[in-house]
């Protein structure tokens, strides 16, 4: 059956209930709080939160405050996923011994981009390498935002950072952005996608999926902060949609090593229109933007080939 | 009833700590304490430990999922050495905060460099002051019978804090001794299940781990300060409990000879057994002369330790850790400040010996005592003991 006007109905089926709520400090137009509420409501009530350090574990958890409806630990910085592995495995040996009711708990270990690709990414590793049924979600704001704007590995090329500022003689950051979704597909974990608070069903969809399977998930979800990108608050939404729209951010998905597109941009809008309107990119010149320009319809049409040759093979190797 | 066997102490300690029914295990190997979760890891592969024993990546992570796994309810133990205990630093003072009660054995070793792997206790007077219950052993029983202790102490719901018990690298987990088993019927009547306050689950929801700004952080460190003072009488309890049980005795500052001392020697560890031998060569010699070995030192036993020292003219403070230049070793240090409010002062003499495996001897400490016997004023500061090279 073709279902007509599904992205008419689709949001009167997500959960209402709020599990991210209401009362946080983060900034005006916090893409990352944005993204978190939509994944508390993909991921339901049986779910563990384990939250590395952060804007996100600061803004939700000021003692005796807490915005979190949902178990909640925080402990440190590098070790959302080392965390996250102790409380599955906890869970699951005391639901093994009857001390737990006998139901699915899903644990969730979410980070910034710095808790991740860099100071995180040892335990990140191990902990996808072992195989918990754990679920980590990077919410990607492309810079230390909580300590000031720092760039981290996730910093793109060309921003501007309180540590990579831009100057006479230089652009910003003068290296590309580490791709760490590419480095857990290299895992050969069951699920990895990247997601983006501008496609909020997509992202549903993705944490959905990702909640459903016994096993290691991961999603690299792009997360705006207007105050560290200077952009204006309500600025956030179309950011993040540009980001998409040219390529720069792609959404897609890899299941047991099969790549889907799952939104398709094509044809992508000049990265000049997503580069343009942000504060953190201002001082770039023409042979900048076109360096990333090259790089990124480089990248897209590499991750097209991935989708393609894969999709291929399948066909030839499925009867 | 419990069965006498000879086993190599770490292989000992992962039994003992098979016993307390561990639910999660997570561990990374790195030597001394290796043979631990190498054991525990053989005792779960055989069916005989129902638990989740994770391989983790680093002593970071152990820690962190032990502190993970124990905030969901689970009874949590972990093994480390040296290096791996201060990679796990960031988290120690977390574990204590959030009140997780893990179990931690601890093979004393050297902190680099030059990299070493033999025995000091540089590694764990580097966390000291992170929150951490220390008892220290002599003895692989001492070993077998402190682990199961530990789970019972950090359990308590007036304690509610992590404990580490130190055994000194290859002196103690590398050596093979005939030591007591308890029977599994015996554990389980002595340590009941973990009952925890709470726990990660969706059916009470709670935030754990959140940030206190400076109008409650004063308080949050009083109360987890008031947690290990208040757990020194809580371990005393244990330990008697643990004599009713077993028929062995603990008690936080375990007196040999002191009677009419003249000098006493104070040492923690594997040191306090050959220090035993001098002291009973000493005593054969008529020379007034006991020893002070301390079992607990966080909290420190502080009423016990001066009641135990008390008519010794000199006491010999042995060290197996430098606080660079500070004022003493860190046992030094906490010894003469034990003493600086009363009205009456021993001398004491501060040594550090037994650096990074260097042998420490009957001889040593029979020498060391003899020195103390003719100290009459004072000395300044500390001495690293046996140090070559110098006059």
């Amino acid at each position: 059956m073709k279902v007509v006007n599904f992205e008419l109905y689709a949001p009167k089926l997500v959960d209402k209930g709020e599990y991210f709520c209401a009362g946080h400090r983060a900034c005006q137009g916090c893409g990352e709080a944005l993204a978190i509420r939509l994944m508390c409501k993909a991921l339901g009530p049986d779910t563990v939160i384990v939250n590395a350090t952060g804007c996100m574990e600061v803004v939700s958890s000021l003692y005796p405050t807490t915005a979190w409806n949902l178990p909640w630990i925080h402990v440190a910085f590098p070790n959302a996923a080392s965390v996250g592995s102790g409380v599955e495995a906890g869970l699951k040996a005391l639901r093994r011994k009857g001390k737990i009711p006998d139901r699915d708990v899903k644990t969730v270990a979410i980070g910034g981009d710095g808790a991740t690709v860099d100071i995180g990414f040892q335990a990140l590793s191990g902990a996808m390498e072992r195989g918990h049924n754990l679920l980590y979600v990077c919410f990607d704001n492309e810079a230390y935002m909580n300590t000031g704007i720092q760039r981290s590995g996730a910093t793109p090329f060309g921003a501007s950072t309180t540590t990579a500022p831009a100057g006479k003689v230089s652009p910003g950051k003068q290296v590309w952005k580490k791709n760490v979704p590419e480095i857990m597909v290299a895992h050969r974990v069951p699920y990895v996608a990247t997601a983006s608070h501008s496609h909020p069903l997509d992202l549903i969809t993705k944490v959905k999926k990702a909640r459903a399977l016994q096993g290691p998930a991961y999603i690299h979800c792009l997360s705006v902060c207007p105050t560290g990108w200077r952009i204006p608050p309500h600025a956030c939404i179309k950011v993040a949609r540009l980001a998409v729209e040219t390529g720069i951010f792609p959404l897609y998905e890899v299941e047991e090593g099969k790549y889907r597109l799952t939104v398709d941009s094509a044809p992508l809008r000049p990265v000049e229109d997503y580069l343009s309107i942000q504060g953190r990119f201002r001082h770039l010149t023409p042979a900048h933007t076109a360096a990333i320009q090259h790089r990124v319809t480089q990248e897209y049409h590499t991750l097209l080939e991935k989708i393609h040759h894969l999709r291929a093979w399948a066909e030839v190797t499925e009867p | 009833m419990s069965t006498r066997e000879g086993m190599e102490i770490a292989f000992a300690a992962a039994e003992a700590a098979a016993l307390c029914r561990p639910e999660v295990i997570a561990a990374y190997p790195i030597t001394p304490n290796t043979h631990i979760p190498e054991h525990l890891s053989d005792i779960v592969a055989d069916g005989r430990l129902d638990a989740e024993f994770i391989c983790v990546e680093s002593e970071h992570s152990a820690l962190s999922a032990c502190c993970g796994a124990s905030a969901t309810g689970a009874r949590v133990f972990t093994a480390t050495s040296s290096q791996g205990l201060l990679f796990m630093g960031e988290v120690m003072p977390i574990v204590s905060a959030m009140r997780l009660p893990v179990v931690m054995a601890l093979g004393n070793r050297a902190v680099s460099a030059p990299i070493n792997i033999w025995n000091d206790h540089s590694d764990i007077m580097s966390q000291r002051d992170t929150g951490w219950i220390s008892l220290f052993a002599a003895n692989g029983q001492e070993v077998i019978d402190m682990i199961i202790q530990a789970f019972k102490i950090a359990e308590h719901p007036h304690v509610m804090l992590p404990v580490n018990v130190n055994l000194d690298g290859f002196q103690l987990t590398h050596v093979v001794e005939p030591m007591l088993f308890p029977d599994q019927d015996e554990v389980d009547r002595f340590l009941p299940p973990y009952t925890p306050f709470a726990t990660l689950h969706p059916d009470k929801v709670v935030s754990m781990g959140t940030l206190g700004m400076p109008d409650i952080f004063n308080e949050a460190m009083q109360a987890k300060d008031a947690a290990v003072i208040g757990s020194l009488p809580v371990i005393e309890a244990v330990w008697q409990e643990w004599e009713r049980h077993f028929g062995r005795a603990y008690e936080p500052v375990y007196a040999y000879r002191t009677e009419d001392a003249e000098v006493l020697l104070v040492t923690m560890g594997s040191l306090s057994e050959t220090a035993e031998a001098a002291i009973d060569a000493l005593r054969d010699r008529r020379v007034p002369a006991g020893l002070l070995k301390l079992r607990l030192w966080r909290p420190f036993p502080r009423e016990a330790f001066t009641a135990a020292a008390k008519g010794a003219r000199v006491l010999a403070v042995m060290d197996r850790a430098v606080s660079f230049g500070g004022v003493a070793g860190p046992v030094g240090a906490e010894v003469r400040a034990c003493f600086y409010p009363g009205p009456a002062h021993p001398l004491i003499v501060n040594k550090i010996i037994g650096l990074g495996g260097r042998d420490v001897t009957v001889e040593n400490f029979i020498a060391i005592v003899e020195e103390a016997r003719a100290t009459t004023v004072q000395p300044e500061g500390y001495q690293l003991y046996g140090v070559r090279g110098l006059s």
